[in-house]
């Protein structure tokens, strides 16, 4: 059975993230000690909060997980996400771990629409993935963020408009990264797991 | 394409079961909330909130055991509020899967909840429910507000489910709740809860307006031109109901295609 780590360096959600990726076939393992991450056959970086904050809590599991993700795949969601990239303007400027190009930048708050971005959403597939394979175009699912991923065409895999149009989805080589709570966003979600657990 | 508004079914628990009658063919136990939340989600739900109104303190594992087998089940966001007095009981009730929890009288009482529970889970689980009333006695300091009427009045926060007033102007505290970090103001007012005459208008609009984050109406629902109502004129992101999906008299899928014909954005 595919074994999947979910890494616990904060305080969020994971048990919905844990029961996501179970429903969609996997065995799970919460954990921060990285050779249990290096154990297993994928790993999934969950996270809410303050960018900075998660890079910290990271620690060691930073290059630990760049050297994973050499060989196997990574799933980033939502701030997990977002710490794939390689700086952030949230609170100042901060590092993330740089695997895929691009910078987390702050929706403009000048234009009268809510910030944060919260609730149901549609994702349009700029590009063919296993990630979302069996997804139709325009699918909804469940965002909640006030930064968002700002990266090239070649690593977006899905874009959404709110504020502008932004990238819900990224790539590069084994690092995939979704904006969006797939744990949290029904059947599309839970599709979604699945694909990430037969990539792996 | 555009970011749909919500329709949220708020559940009242007591000791772990649903309060408020239920009228839903098929369900094997209407009391189980979990089983009444996996009804939701079939009709198309956009989050669900578990509203805790048990009174002891010792059956608080309760309503985590429910919350646990909530999220193992349901792949939707879950709020729960009622009785979350300090930042231990925040994590304990987040570990146990909900994805946002609501803070009402304890914020009140102790506005430095929000920044913790901001700073330490992130603004997105923390919505500050606030509940208010008419006030005529205009006085400086407070934010004038027109009714439909014509007459103008400002809304009180009220705690305590209602029963205690505060003397703080509403509008003032939501803008506070947000500066603090709420991620999202849960609007109740007590002018319309229970009456199904429609939610109140000019407050939800008048906080709505004067907020960056989303906006929940709650309280007066009774059809479903309330809830295009809410949206359009009162500028509210989501609405919440209870009674009206408890007692079956619409699902929300027939709430949602109401709305979607009449050119509000839903997730269908």
């Amino acid at each position: 059975m595919t074994r999947v780590a979910i890494l616990d360096y904060g305080l969020g959600n994971l048990r919905s993230v844990m029961r996501g990726l179970e429903h969609a076939g996997a065995t799970t393992k919460i954990t921060k000690d990285i050779d249990e991450m290096m154990e297993a056959d994928g790993v999934v970086l969950p996270g809410v909060g303050a960018f900075s904050e998660g890079m910290e809590k990271l620690g060691e599991l930073k290059s630990a997980l760049c050297t994973y993700v050499q060989e196997r795949p990574v799933l980033g969601i939502c701030l997990g996400m977002q710490m794939l990239l390689e700086t952030s303007s949230e609170f100042g400027n901060h590092k993330g771990l740089g695997l895929v190009p691009g910078s987390v930048q702050e929706f403009s708050r000048t234009t009268g629409m809510k910030v944060p971005h919260m609730g149901w959403n549609t994702i349009h597939i700029e590009q063919d993935s296993p990630l979302f394979e069996g997804v139709p175009q325009e699918s909804y699912v469940y965002f909640v963020h006030s930064f968002y991923a700002d990266t090239a065409p070649e690593h977006t895999l899905t874009s959404t408009e709110y504020i502008c149009t932004f990238a819900s989805s990224i790539v590069r080589g084994n690092a995939y990264g979704v904006q969006f709570h797939p744990e949290k966003s029904g059947d599309t979600g839970l599709r979604i797991l699945h694909n990430f657990i037969r990539m792996l | 394409m555009a970011l749909t508004k919500r329709i949220i079914p708020c559940l009242d628990l007591k000791d772990g079961r649903v309060v408020k009658g239920t009228n839903f063919l098929g369900l094997r136990d209407a009391g189980d909330p979990v089983e009444l939340a996996a009804r939701y989600n079939e009709q198309g739900a956009d989050e669900v909130v578990f509203l805790d109104i048990t009174a002891s303190k010792e059956a608080r594992g309760i309503i985590i055991d429910v919350i646990r087998r909530a999220a193992d089940q349901l792949f939707l966001p879950l709020t729960v509020g009622g009785g979350i007095r300090s930042i231990e009981d925040m994590q304990q009730i987040l570990r146990a899967g909900a994805d946002k929890v609501s803070i009402n009288t304890s914020a009140v009482q102790h506005p430095g909840l929000i920044n913790e529970g901001a700073a330490k889970f992130g603004s997105q689980c923390i919505v500050v429910a606030i509940d208010v009333r008419r006030n005529n006695e205009m006085h400086e300091g407070v934010t004038p507000i027109e009714l439909a009427d014509g007459n103008v009045c400002w809304y009180e926060v009220v705690i305590y489910g209602g029963s205690h007033p505060t003397g703080i102007d509403a509008v003032r505290w939501a803008q506070e709740a947000e500066r603090r970090g709420a991620g999202e103001i849960l609007l109740t007012s007590m002018e319309t809860d229970g009456v199904k005459t429609g939610f109140d208008l000019a407050v939800t609009r008048a906080i709505s307006e004067r907020v960056t984050i989303p906006v929940i109406a709650s309280g007066g629902v009774g059809t479903m031109e309330h809830f295009y109502e809410g949206f359009v004129e009162g500028k509210a992101d989501a609405c919440l109901a209870a009674s009206v999906f408890h007692f079956g008299e619409m699902t929300v899928r027939e709430v949602k295609e109401y709305l979607d014909a009449r050119g509000v954005p839903v997730r269908l």
